[in-house]
């Protein structure tokens, strides 16, 4: 018996526009270019993509079924810029084949900065999904799948979570298989799904490559490989963007062809189906406890922070923004607190990493800054206009201030 | 090989390529004999004194030569007698040649209303003809002529010696004098580059002026990026320089001529002063634009933020760079660019502007549209304010510059030397 269980991270950060030292203003976002892309990506993707699924799960008459983490930040914009796309989600939610995931509404790396933030935000985007599309998220899933026993500790203490969603990295379970439901260590009711990252990524990455030995990925040959799982665990976890569709993959590789055939040869195999997370949750029991002590995630190929955290840059933006937190909550003005949280987006991040050379096509791809130095800089021309307001716009530069300050204690890394 | 100029006799790129290349050559084993209009002899001392400060003959620079076990340098004597009018003279046309003639109205100017084209023209032709007899008693596979003034001996000893010509474009007459070109520099260059059996580029920048203005073909023109020269850096401290350690230094190093981009510099300055205050803006360097560069620190009323050295040499160089914190090149137009080598080689982070040839082998550089000033200043202010920049700028920058090692522009030259052998024998 092999369950296959889809879920796809749906998500377009607000990107910045150029702010340079001597913009006053505050007006961050390029709202420009967020729109431009959020449009692109839906004609390009979401709404074939979403008519596609929409197709299968009727055509199927059920038996075919995915799960979707929507961001809050890609909610809002659709919401302004596609609401089409909003249409589409809604008609997909009321077939019942289809879960929402909870997660940071603003896809961003709370977790490891600030724990009352992280709950907050988590909140608001469980809030946003159940008065949305009528179901509230019972499976979280963290920013980039960052976990560690901490993450699981936390979501298991909030109560309202059957399961929590990871990369399957071959460094956290040995010689175990990511086909089975595990339970994180030191939980008692928690359960965790590992991302089958080999079959993922067969999709997601190597679909169109041509120097493949594989290419071309037919969808007979895909689910071949999915029924060999069978006798050597019971679910496939093909975790993935969802602009891999008709995005990353474009629409004439033949993505879409594959993905329309694709749960037809799966069910031809009679012990084979399609589950959401939470049916999966429901059917299995855990057959082990992971441990997983140190952060992992499920970018590039080490499989830890650094691309988000890699270099000083990186680390040093990050940390001056929470650092602001008791100011910008303490100021209790909304756009103030709005603007902080969407600087938090792990995208902006992202931007400035440096690792070119190993990963630099996929960083490179994403990235609307010429370089990341670009971006850092742009990113720190914000954040000290943002801290220049929530001060009482007193004049000064951010950087003297804060590299002066003596209690640094208190905005240690959390982890 | 021919060419115009090698260290300490160096005015800009010219001469460090030079020697860089020859250096590297040198330990490849490729046997080299570099011809130059005047090579350092002791009878010089007095006419070398009127040029450099007598530091820069000190005994460890002429050393250098020593190292080069496979070059041999012809001096052409004969080239400098035309000059035996008084010193002051003397200078001024060094100090014109020199410059690589910025562009002819100033040029003129220098000399004194003698007609300097004509004059460099009979210059360019003395050393062709020289050269040609050099070469009659030496023995070589290619001819490498290193920028315009040294294509016409070129010429002449590829077709004496029935021997393969390489031209290297270092710069052109495009990137000195923006639309104002000289016509008589122009016609050196293009027919320098016609006659050549390949001509080296040394960025794709150039490469792409070559083959758009001077009508070569493409297949010709290869592309070899500069190296840089790592320096040891001796022992120095912050006291010597009598800035206070609390002020920031931002520097533009190299000629203040038009090429160069100094009134950007100067503009974004103006600029930075408006949100910063502890910051000082060094202009290293001389040249054709000095006084109004100064004319325009003042007119901007920042005037005591900006301060003038002059020409820097070898130690004052090294000393420059560890005071400074950044390093600016708003260049109008570069073909390479070799000062933010030597930058991030010692440790200071640059900003270059993206019309050079060098922020095509950069990635760890902060890069700028030469007109931008807003943002060259943006990019002034967050090196200066925020540590985490400048160190990372600074660390990667300086890593890079290690993989740009001069070997490898001479593996490049050498193969380049065995197409065209192979071409022309073939």
């Amino acid at each position: 018996m092999a369950s296959i269980c889809f879920y796809f991270q749906v998500h377009q950060p607000l990107r910045l526009r150029h702010y340079t030292v001597f913009d006053k203003d505050n007006h961050y976002f390029d709202d420009y270019k967020n729109a431009f892309i959020c449009r692109k990506v839906a004609n390009k993707c979401y709404l074939p993509a979403n008519r596609l699924l929409l197709d299968l799960i009727r055509r199927l008459d059920g038996r075919f079924k995915v799960a979707y983490s929507l961001t809050g930040v890609l909610l809002e914009q659709l919401q302004l810029y596609a609401p089409e796309v909003m249409s589409t989600f809604d008609a997909l939610a009321e077939t019942g084949c289809v879960e929402f995931l909870a997660e940071t509404y603003y896809h961003s790396l709370s977790f490891l900065y600030s724990r009352d933030e992280f709950l907050e935000q988590v909140n608001k985007h469980t809030e946003t999904i159940a008065s949305l599309f009528g179901q509230k998220p019972r499976v979280f899933r963290n920013t980039e799948l960052i976990y560690n026993n901490d993450l699981a500790r936390l979501i298991e203490s909030m109560g309202q979570f059957d399961a929590i969603i990871s990369e399957g990295a071959d460094h956290i379970l040995g010689y175990r298989s990511p086909n089975f439901v595990y339970r994180p260590q030191n939980c008692s009711k928690l359960k965790l799904l590992l991302k089958n990252y080999a079959l993922s990524d067969d999709i997601a990455f190597r679909f169109s490559n041509r120097a493949w030995s594989e290419w071309p990925l037919t969808a007979e040959k895909f689910a071949r490989w999915i029924s060999n799982v069978n006798g050597n665990g019971y679910v496939v976890n093909l975790f993935m963007d969802y602009e891999t569709l008709g995005e990353h993959q474009w629409k004439d590789t033949g993505i879409f062809d594959f993905m329309g055939r694709l749960p037809y040869e799966i069910l031809k195999h009679p012990d084979n189906n399609f589950k959401t997370p939470s049916e999966i949750v429901a059917c299995y029991e855990p057959v082990g406890t992971v441990d997983v002590p140190h952060l992992i995630s499920w970018a590039d190929t080490e499989r830890d922070l650094s691309a988000w955290l890699g270099n000083a840059m990186q680390s040093n933006a990050i940390y001056e923004l929470y650092r602001l937190e008791k100011k910008i909550k303490t100021a209790s003005d909304d756009k103030i607190l709005t603007d902080w949280r969407r600087l938090q987006t792990s995208d902006h991040f992202y931007y400035m990493c440096t690792k070119y050379f190993a990963d630099g096509d996929v960083h490179k791809y994403f990235n609307p800054y010429g370089s990341p130095y670009d971006s850092y800089i742009n990113f720190m021309n914000v954040l000290d206009n943002l801290h220049n307001r929530c001060s009482g716009g007193a004049a000064g530069a951010v950087s003297r201030e804060l590299s002066q300050s003596k209690n640094q204690h208190d905005l240690q890394t959390v982890n | 090989m021919l060419g115009w100029e090698f260290p300490p006799f160096i005015s800009g790129g010219l001469g460090t390529a030079c020697y860089g290349l020859t250096k590297a050559m040198d330990q490849l084993g490729i046997k080299v004999t570099f011809v130059l209009p005047a090579l350092i002899r002791s009878e010089y001392v007095t006419h070398v004194k009127l040029l450099t400060p007598a530091s820069m003959m000190s005994a460890g620079r002429l050393m250098k030569f020593g190292e080069l076990k496979n070059v041999t340098f012809h001096a052409i004597n004969s080239l400098l007698q035309p000059y035996s009018t008084p010193d002051v003279y003397q200078r001024q046309i060094e100090e014109t040649l020199r410059l690589k003639q910025q562009n002819r109205g100033a040029a003129v100017s220098f000399v004194g209303g003698v007609d300097y084209s004509r004059d460099m023209a009979a210059e360019v032709r003395r050393y062709a003809a020289v050269a040609v007899e050099l070469a009659r008693n030496e023995v070589f596979d290619v001819v490498h002529a290193h920028d315009w003034m040294t294509y016409p001996a070129g010429i002449a000893v590829a077709a004496m010696s029935k021997k393969p010509l390489i031209v290297h474009v270092h710069s052109t007459e495009f990137d000195r004098s923006g639309e104002h070109v000289n016509q008589m520099i122009y016609d050196v260059e293009r027919q320098g580059m016609h006659a050549a059996a390949k001509v080296i580029a040394v960025s794709y920048f150039t490469r792409s002026i070559i083959i758009g203005r001077y009508g070569v073909s493409g297949e010709k023109v290869e592309v070899v990026h500069n190296g840089v020269e790592r320096s040891s850096n001796g022992g120095w401290s912050l006291d010597e320089t009598g800035i206070k350690k609390d002020e920031k230094i931002v520097l533009f190093l190299g000629r203040i001529t038009m090429q160069k981009g100094p009134e950007y510099f100067l503009a974004a300055a103006k600029k930075v002063l408006e949100v910063m205050d502890n910051v000082k803006f060094v202009m290293a360097g001389s040249g054709d634009m000095m006084h109004r560069a100064v004319e325009m620190a003042a007119g901007l009323g920042i005037g005591h933020k900006v301060l003038f050295t002059g020409f820097l040499r070898g130690e004052d160089v090294q000393k420059i760079y560890k005071m400074a914190d950044l390093f600016v090149m708003p260049s109008v137009s570069e073909p390479f660019g070799i000062v933010p080598l030597e930058a991030l080689d010692n440790d200071v982070p640059v900003i270059i502007s993206k019309q050079s040839g060098v922020s095509e082998v950069l990635r760890h550089a902060l890069k700028v549209d030469f007109w931008d000033v807003n943002e060259i200043a943006n990019k002034i202010v967050a090196v200066l304010k925020y540590a985490p920049l400048k160190m990372t700028l600074r660390s990667y920058g300086n890593f890079e510059v290690r993989r740009l090692s001069w070997k490898d522009s001479a593996a490049k030259c050498l193969r380049i030397y065995e197409e065209a052998l192979a071409a022309a024998y073939c």
